[in-house]
Order: C-alpha cells, then sequence, then structure tokens
C-alpha cells in the first residue's frame, strides 16, 4: 500500500493506494468512525482497475482538527481533494461515506461515473429533519489527538440530511450528465436521504459485485 | 502601537471606543477572542456579532450600553477578528463557542444576550439549548422567514447549483495556499461598503484599523482565507422557525425597514406570528439591516430600557 498525504485547506489527507494499475479508478470511503482498509477487501477484488482509499479529516492517518466543527460538506471536500489527485473515477461509499459521495457525485458529476451505496456506520447521521438541537461535548481529556476524533463521532451522529436536499444532488447528475445507472444502493439500510434517490430510474438496488461491473467498463 | 494614519482614522470617529478589557477563552482546542466594555460588577450582556463581522463592529454600540450600566462582553467568533481560526466552521461549534464564552464569565446566573443577524440566530438557538443559562434575548435582524436568506441561490436552478458547488469546492482546492487580497486602508473600506451600502465612510475607515492588520505589503482582513459565502449545505434558518416560539425568556426583536444584500429580509407580517409570546418588537425606519451602527444610540436605549423592565 503506498499512501500520499494531501494538503487540503488546513488538514493533512492520508490517500491510500490499495492496488495501482490501469484502467478507471475506484475511490473507496469508508463509514464514521472507521478508517480505509490497509488491503483490497475481498468484495472488492473484481474491480479491474486501481483502487485508491480516503481517510477523511479526523480519521485513520489523517489530521485530527481542533475544535470540531464536522459537516458533511466538508468530507465531501476532502474527497474532491482526492478527485484532484486521482482524476475522473468511481465512487464506493460505506455508510457516512455514501451519502458523503452522493453529495461529491452531485457537485462534480462529469467526473465521476457512477456510486455505489452500502452500509456501514454514520449512513442515517442525524436523519431527514431537523429535531431538538443541542449542545454537543466531548471530555478534553477525550481530544488527544488520535483518531477517530470525537467530535467527528458527535458532530456526523446529528447532522440533519433533508430527503430534499439528497434529491438535489442526484438532479444535478441527472441533468449534467445523464447516466444510464448512476447509483447502485447495496445497503439494507434505507435513511429518509437514500430513500428519496431510490425511486429514480436511474438508481439501481443491487449488490456491490454488480454495482463494480455496471460503473468498471469505460 | 499605534501609527499616526491609524490615530488619525480612529479621532476622526471619537464616538468609538476600544473594549477595555480582553482575554482568550479555550473553546475546545481554540482559543477565541473575549473583549469587554464598562464596569467588571455590572449586570453582564453577551453580544454575537454576524456573518463576517467580528466585536470591533460593536465599538459604537457597546460603550454607549456599557453607559447605561452594563457589563458589555463579546467575542469574535472562530475564524473572525482576533480568534483563531479553525480547520472547520460550523453553525453548531458556533453556538458551543458562545456557550464557552457565557461560561467564562464565572457566574450561574443566567445572563442576557443580544445577537446581530447570524448572531441573532446563533442567539435563538443558544437559548433553546440552554434555557436556564439566558434571561433575556435581543436580535437585531436576525429573525427568520420562510423564504430563507434573501441572497441564497435557488437550487432548482440546476446552473445555479452547479456553479455554487463548484465554486465552493474549487475554493476549497486553493484555501490551504491562499490570503485575503492586501490594499490600502481606503481600498479595504471601499470593498467593504458593497457590503455595508448605507454605512459611512468615516466608519468603514475606521473598521479596516480595528478588523485588519498591516502586512508589508498592506492591509489584509484578519477574517480566515478559508472562509466565504455559501453553499451552506443543507442547514436552513427557516428550521428555527417553529422553535422560536417556544423560547420563555422576554424576547426583542429589532428589524430595519429598508432592505439591504447582508439582511435577513424578514418583514413585521412574518415575525409577529412566530415570536415569543410577549416578545416586543421594533420595525425602525429608514434604517438598513446593521440596526446597532447606524442607530447606535437608539439601539442601546431600547436595549437598556428592555432589560431593566424584564431582568
Amino acid at each position: 500500500m503506498k499512501t500520499v498525504f494531501l494538503d487540503h485547506v488546513r488538514s493533512k489527507l492520508a490517500l491510500h493506494e490499495l492496488r495501482g494499475g490501469e484502467g478507471r479508478p475506484l475511490l473507496v470511503l469508508h463509514g464514521l468512525g472507521e478508517q480505509s482498509p490497509s488491503t483490497v477487501p475481498m468484495n472488492l477484488q473484481q474491480w479491474a482497475g486501481p483502487i485508491f482509499a480516503l481517510d477523511f479529516t479526523g480519521h485513520g492517518a489523517s489530521s485530527v482538527p481542533l475544535g470540531g466543527g464536522y459537516t458533511c460538506e466538508a468530507l465531501m471536500s476532502d474527497a474532491d481533494a482526492a478527485l484532484a489527485e486521482i482524476g475522473p473515477l468511481t465512487l464506493m461509499g460505506f455508510g457516512l461515506g455514501g451519502y458523503v459521495g452522493l453529495l461529491l457525485f452531485g457537485s462534480r458529476p462529469k467526473e465521476i461515473n457512477g456510486l455505489i451505496v452500502s452500509d456501514g456506520p454514520g449512513l442515517d447521521g442525524g436523519g431527514g429533519k431537523p429535531t431538538s438541537p443541542q449542545l454537543l461535548h466531548v471530555q478534553p481529556s477525550d481530544l488527544d489527538g488520535s483518531t477517530p476524533d470525537p467530535w467527528a463521532l458527535r458532530e456526523l451522529a446529528s447532522d440533519v440530511r433533508p430527503p430534499k436536499y439528497a434529491a438535489d444532488h442526484l438532479r444535478q447528475v441527472n441533468a449534467l450528465a445523464g447516466f444510464d445507472t448512476a447509483i447502485v444502493v447495496a445497503s439494507l439500510g434505507r435513511p429518509e436521504w437514500l430513500s428519496a434517490i431510490i425511486q429514480s430510474p436511474v438508481v439501481i438496488e443491487a449488490d456491490i459485485a454488480t454495482g463494480l461491473s455496471t460503473f468498471s467498463s469505460p | 502601537m499605534t501609527s499616526p494614519e491609524v490615530t488619525a482614522i480612529r479621532s476622526s470617529l471619537p464616538e468609538a471606543k476600544r473594549p477595555e478589557r480582553s482575554r482568550r477563552v479555550d473553546v475546545g482546542g481554540i482559543e477565541v477572542s473575549v473583549v469587554e466594555w464598562g464596569q467588571e460588577n455590572d449586570q453582564p450582556i453577551v453580544l454575537a456579532h454576524g456573518g463576517f463581522d467580528f466585536a470591533g463592529t460593536w465599538d459604537l454600540f457597546a460603550p454607549l450600553l456599557a453607559n447605561e450600566g452594563f457589563r458589555v462582553v463579546a467575542w469574535d467568533q472562530r475564524g473572525h477578528g482576533d480568534s483563531d481560526v479553525a480547520a472547520l466552521y460550523t453553525w453548531e461549534a458556533d453556538i458551543r463557542d458562545a456557550a464557552h464564552v457565557i461560561e467564562s464569565l464565572e457566574t450561574k446566573d443566567p445572563v442576557p444576550v443580544l445577537g446581530h443577524s447570524k448572531g441573532g440566530g446563533m442567539m435563538n438557538q443558544l437559548a433553546e439549548v440552554l434555557p436556564h443559562r439566558i434571561s433575556a434575548v435581543i436580535n437585531l435582524d436576525g429573525i427568520p422567514n420562510e423564504r430563507g436568506f434573501s441572497n441564497q441561490i435557488d437550487r432548482s436552478d440546476v446552473q445555479a447549483l452547479e456553479a455554487e458547488l463548484a465554486d465552493w469546492l474549487d475554493h476549497r482546492r486553493r484555501a490551504g495556499h491562499t490570503s485575503r487580497r492586501a490594499d490600502t486602508i481606503e481600498g479595504l473600506a471601499e470593498r467593504r461598503q458593497l457590503m455595508n451600502p448605507r454605512l459611512s465612510k468615516d466608519w468603514l475607515r475606521y473598521l479596516v484599523t480595528v478588523g485588519a492588520k498591516q502586512d508589508s505589503d498592506g492591509w489584509r482582513w484578519k477574517i480566515d482565507p478559508t472562509l466565504r459565502f455559501g453553499p451552506s449545505g443543507a442547514w436552513r434558518p427557516e428550521w428555527a422557525i417553529p422553535r422560536l416560539r417556544g423560547l420563555r425568556v422576554p424576547y426583542l426583536g429589532v428589524i430595519g425597514t429598508v432592505k439591504e444584500e447582508m439582511g435577513w429580509d424578514t418583514t413585521p407580517e412574518e415575525a409577529f406570528p412566530i415570536l415569543p409570546d410577549g416578545a416586543e418588537f421594533h420595525a425602525l425606519a429608514e434604517t438598513g439591516h446593521f440596526i446597532h451602527i447606524e442607530r447606535p444610540d437608539d439601539t442601546a436605549l431600547l436595549t437598556a430600557d428592555f432589560l431593566r423592565r424584564v431582568l
């Protein structure tokens, strides 16, 4: 495994090349509190091209920011830094990484040809509607610079993910890129944001293997 | 050390006064700058500035409130003014920082808070999450409406949303390597006038001397260059509408009736039905978004009179 560190805004992001090679790259986005795998997972072995995995800010080997302030949009920008480094690619998102993947797909639809969403920590976030606001707290002794950052665990488990917001991002993909299939939903979980896009004709429900073969062709 | 140029600019606006005390407060790994005007044993009130402003924007209003017998406490939000920059910014983190500032007053008694624009919206939420720590809310043009912000894009417009999302990501790709543009005091004042068209040139020049720093190649706003407007993500100001009514603290809302780029544009007809029971509300004629800067005397008197009645 080769790792490069991307200097992005005020973070150092660890981008791991799990496997080199020719062809369309796959970028793996991990779930909340997780980190990139160190080798190609069994269920991704069939991917023909190179495989990369990104540690989000505050996760894995990436730097830990001070004072929290996490949003899925900031994580989308982390993934966009990887996109700038790698070039056009396919996204594979687990849990939180699936939602972040959708946000990035809707923002850079001409540089991404597909997204596979699978289960993982942080798939739901704080649900589809704002609920009682709360003052999140982290014990100062828990802020020792290790990953995962406790602020990430709290803030990204309570962020609101409105169905309409998710649907807007899928509409951007459709309007600007026009794929027959843009997203493969391989998760059992159906948070509101995912239910909001699943009826679209460019979203299909299938397993990861089907997703990989759908998006691997040039 | 203050240069003769800065001294001359500040002396042209003698009614503006720099804070009497300053300190730094740890908000969980970074520090924010907290400043105060007035006697230390007077009734405290905490002020929350608007987005892209800083505590120095209270330099006209705060001394007047201090003269009315208040210990006026303000802070620079993270990334603004003299506070530390952060790697990440959110509405929720700003509200957390506000709670740390209140904690730093070392009193268990609830305190009144006053917020302008974004700061007003923040104080609405703070009063909901810490009802036992807030004794009154004064909101200067930070009352939400169903239409959202006046300057937000129409998300149903594919091209507009494409441009906004790509511009923001492009900005983030560059942001770690850029600094704010250096300029003269006059140049920075002129640029700020575009966002603050109703404020006097004397005030804007003064603001540069407190909100910008002088480098070898000119003056730069202190605000973190990685910060910029939009996209605000999924968060919407109108989410606060159904919660506002539930606040059980004395509440004073003040808006100006002249629409402005930076304003929330909430009309009295929109504000009345959503304010808490018993709220007081004033719509000031011929006043724009920066109520406390355009009409510092009236705003200080309204605030002091309100607080004397309700505290």
